[in-house]
């Protein structure tokens, strides 16, 4: 087992053992920040397949962006220290169902692929300079549509934050 | 340095971690250093004489005196504490502080990584001290500490925005994200250096990355998330002993790797000013130190001339006057290269 081996388990058993507290944590909180070691394994395990700029993107976004955004919103939610969350067991039928073919489907894809294995792994080359042609040549409108969305998100959230005048000379 | 490393030792392993330990070496004597020298220049600045008695001359060896003290102190956790990420918090701070030092170049023959990402990694790590700021407010259970690290929250996320766009000024000249390139690039006597470039522009450009970075690591006039008139100490209100020196020693450290990303990126980073007097790698690490120290000597000065802001005063300054100044360095820059 060489180095790029360990890292890659290190990096794994992050990533699987802390969406795991994600998910079965009784505590709201430990769930929100045990993402952000899920994000950084997942990061970790994107340096590996060689995409720097795209593990970057992955801190930048997934950390300073919606980790923050979700931890925001449990701390704003009222009694966030003893709040036990409810599990219980719910439409078993179609859960089940929805669960195997999912399952299914992702078994399926991971046994019929032609994994390939390149022995000996390449030194990283900078990714960003092809991202970027790509984004202006070949996935323009892909790109400038994400733009135009995120543009309505933008003025959305403002329209939505602003003080509302005609309401404060009521009260 | 990585092949001089690597043809000694013969050990992947080794000379990663010693790579990856080396700017510890000067980290740790530059905090003791820094935390003094701060404390003699408020005190000098109010007219007091600041720590005189310990180890002598100008009572140098104050700071070693606290770290042995809070070394010693107990190990306190508040009782109402969440155990866990209380005492997470002040590593992943520290990680946070620590990990974008991995991509800057201390002198043209040592940098942690030279990755082709080096800038925009640095801008994606240092988001993560928000998270340990929140966990360590949010743990601490203590009105205060939540209030800090929701200022601290707010004001890092809102003014990552115009230094993102001030680095990326630079980054359109130069062509590049990778740290090391952008200091190839400025080679040569101080005429070109980015900050000379296409003036005045990037000249705005620094102004505004520096005003953000001082909103980034906290310090006055940015201080509301620690404001100890009204918040006795923000996010670190319920920390003592060594939790408490990690929180310090982080904000330190954030000092000076904001400090040295400004002086690789505006000011030439290792090059010399005067062409290739004092040049080569080992003067290189002398230009870096010295370039990024002066700038930290610039972070206390303004600490102790300016007041703090308020909120609104602050939120104002963000987003109604550095993101407008910032975009339009951007476009200048962008209209001046197509000429």
């Amino acid at each position: 087992m060489n180095l790029v081996d360990i890292l890659f388990y290190i990096f794994a058993i992050v990533t699987l053992v802390s969406a795991g507290i994600t998910v079965y944590s009784r505590n709201i909180i430990y769930s929100a920040f045990s993402l952000l070691f899920t994000f950084c394994g997942v990061a970790g395990i994107y340096v590996l397949l060689n995409a720097d700029f795209i593990a970057v993107a992955q801190i930048l976004i997934y950390v300073g962006g919606i980790l923050m955004l979700l931890v925001f919103g449990v701390m704003l939610t009222h009694k966030v220290i003893n709040v036990e969350i409810k599990t219980g067991i719910l439409n078993i039928i179609p859960g089940s169902m929805i669960t195997a073919i999912v399952g299914g489907t992702l078994c399926g894809i991971f046994m019929s692929t032609d994994w390939l294995i390149i022995e000996g792994v390449p030194p990283i080359k900078s990714t960003t300079n092809e991202i970027g042609t790509m984004f202006m040549t070949k996935y323009l409108l892909p790109f400038e549509i994400a733009s135009v969305v995120l543009l309505v998100a933008l003025i959305g959230a403002a329209y939505i934050a602003r003080r509302d005048k005609t309401s404060k000379q009521s009260v | 340095m990585e092949q001089l490393l690597r043809n000694i030792f013969d050990n992947n392993i080794f000379v990663f971690t010693v790579t990856a330990i080396l700017p510890l070496i000067w980290i740790v004597p530059y905090a003791l250093v820094a935390i003094w020298l701060e404390r003699k220049i408020s005190a000098h600045m109010q007219d007091r004489l600041g720590p005189m008695r310990t180890g002598g001359w100008h009572g140098w060896s104050q700071t070693i005196a606290d770290m042995l003290k809070l070394l010693q102190k107990e190990d306190i956790v508040p009782a109402a504490a969440d155990k866990i990420l209380f005492n997470l918090a002040p590593y992943i701070i520290f990680i946070a502080a620590y990990a974008a030092y991995a991509a800057i170049p201390f002198s043209s023959a040592y940098i942690g990584a030279d990755i082709n990402v080096g800038i925009f990694y640095i801008i994606a790590v240092t988001s993560l001290a928000v998270v340990g700021i929140l966990m360590g407010g949010w743990a601490s259970n203590n009105k205060w500490s939540l209030f800090g690290a929701m200022r601290a929250a707010a004001q890092i996320v809102s003014y990552e925005i115009p230094s993102v766009l001030a680095v990326l000024a630079v980054v359109m000249i130069a062509g590049t994200l990778s740290l090391q390139e952008i200091n190839n690039l400025q080679t040569g006597w101080f005429w070109n250096w980015y900050v000379f470039q296409k003036f005045p522009f990037i000249f705005v450009a620094f102004i505004i990355y520096f005003i953000a970075a001082l909103a980034e690591v906290n310090r006055v006039p940015f201080d509301i998330p620690e404001a100890e008139s009204e918040l006795v100490a923000g996010y670190v209100t319920e920390y003592s002993g060594m939790k408490f020196a990690m929180f310090m020693f982080a904000e330190f450290v954030n000092m000076f790797a904001v400090s040295a990303i400004a002086a690789t990126l505006f000011f030439g980073g290792w090059n010399s000013p005067f062409g290739d007097f004092l040049g080569g790698p080992i003067w290189g690490v002398f230009w870096f130190l010295s370039k990024g120290m002066v700038l930290v000597s610039i972070q206390m000065w303004l600490r102790w001339t300016l007041p703090r802001l308020r909120v609104d005063q602050l939120m104002y300054v963000s987003w109604k006057v550095l993101t407008p100044f910032a975009f339009a360095c951007v476009i200048a820059v962008g209209l001046w290269m197509m000429l």
